[in-house]
C-alpha cells in the first residue's frame, strides 16, 4: 500500500462525506452564510462532526514522529495571527460567499461534469499561482 | 430553517473526520484541501499523491451517485454567472493560500488540533462570507 493509493482512498472517503453532508451543493453553503434570511445551520453539524471525530485522534497522535507509512510527520509550525492570516481569510470569505464553493466541494463538483466547475477551478488555480508568485 | 438537515450533515461530517484522521495517521500530512491543491499544481516532486487525493474527491461523489444513493440525486446548484464564478474562484485560491488554509485545513484540521490561529481564521472567513452573502442579497442576488 503506497502513499498514492492511501491518498486516493482518503480522497474518496472525504468526497463521499462531502456529498452526504450536502456541502457539495453551494445552495446549502449559501444557506448557512445567509444568516439574516432563512438560515440553514447544517454546515455547523458538518464541521462539528468532523472536528469531534478527528480532534481526539489528533490529541493522541500529537507526539508521533513517523506516520504509519514511515514518513516524518511535519505538522505546521505555529502560525502567527498576522496580516496575512486576517487578509487571506477575509478574501477567502468573500470568494466563498460569492459562489458557495470552498476548495473541497469545488473539486468534488467536477463529478457533475458541468463545465462551469472547471471555470471555477481554473480561476482558483490562478489565485493560488498569483499568490505564490507575488508573495514570497 | 426549512432546509436544515442536521443528521445527514453530522454523518457526512463524521465521515470527513475519519478521512482526515486516516490520512494523517498513514501519511503524516493534514488533509487541508487548498494546500493539497497548491502542491498538486506547483510541486512536481509530490504531485502524484496529492493529485490522487483530488481525484478521490471526484470519484467519491460518483461512487455515491451510482452505487449508494442512485435513487436520490444530490443537488449541485452552482451559479452560472461568470461575474461570480471567476472572481469567486480567484479569491478562494488566493485567499486560502495567503491565509494558510480553507474550511478543511483551518476549519477541521486546525480547530481539531485546537490551533488558535485556525479558530481565528475560521471565524474570519465565516463572518466575511456571511457579510458577502448579506451584501449580495441587498442587490437581489440569492433571494
Amino acid at each position: 500500500m503506497n502513499d498514492k493509493i492511501i491518498s486516493l482512498i482518503c480522497g474518496i472517503i472525504f468526497g463521499i462525506g462531502l456529498v452526504i453532508s450536502g456541502m457539495t451543493n453551494p445552495e446549502k453553503v449559501i444557506g448557512f452564510l445567509s444568516i439574516t434570511h432563512n438560515w440553514d445551520a447544517s454546515l455547523i453539524f458538518v464541521m462539528g462532526g468532523a472536528i469531534i471525530t478527528a480532534g481526539p485522534f489528533f490529541y493522541f497522535l500529537k507526539n508521533k514522529e513517523l506516520s504509519a507509512l514511515g514518513d516524518k510527520i511535519n505538522l505546521p509550525i505555529k502560525q502567527n495571527i498576522d496580516k496575512k492570516l486576517i487578509i487571506g481569510s477575509s478574501l477567502f470569505g468573500i470568494g466563498w460567499g460569492l459562489v458557495g464553493l470552498c476548495p473541497g466541494p469545488a473539486i468534488s463538483a467536477l463529478a457533475t461534469f458541468d463545465p462551469i466547475t472547471l471555470v471555477f477551478l481554473i480561476s482558483m488555480a490562478a489565485g493560488v499561482l498569483v499568490k505564490k508568485n507575488t508573495i514570497e | 430553517m426549512n432546509n436544515f438537515t442536521p443528521f445527514s450533515a453530522l454523518l457526512g461530517g463524521v465521515i470527513i473526520g475519519l478521512s482526515v484522521v486516516f490520512y494523517f495517521y498513514m501519511t503524516g500530512r493534514l488533509a487541508g484541501i487548498s494546500g493539497i491543491f497548491e502542491i498538486a499544481i506547483t510541486k512536481a516532486s509530490q504531485r502524484l499523491s496529492n493529485l490522487a487525493f483530488l481525484l478521490g474527491l471526484v470519484i467519491g461523489p460518483l461512487i455515491y451517485f451510482n452505487f449508494i444513493a442512485s435513487s436520490a440525486p444530490v443537488a449541485f446548484n452552482i451559479t452560472h454567472s461568470y461575474l461570480l464564478i471567476i472572481p469567486g474562484g480567484f479569491l478562494v485560491g488566493f485567499g486560502t493560500r495567503l491565509g494558510g488554509g480553507c474550511t478543511s485545513g483551518h476549519g477541521i484540521c486546525g480547530i481539531g488540533r485546537l490551533s488558535t490561529s485556525s479558530i481565528i481564521a475560521t471565524g474570519i472567513f465565516v463572518a466575511v462570507g456571511m457579510l458577502t452573502v448579506a451584501v449580495l442579497q441587498q442587490f437581489g442576488i440569492y433571494l
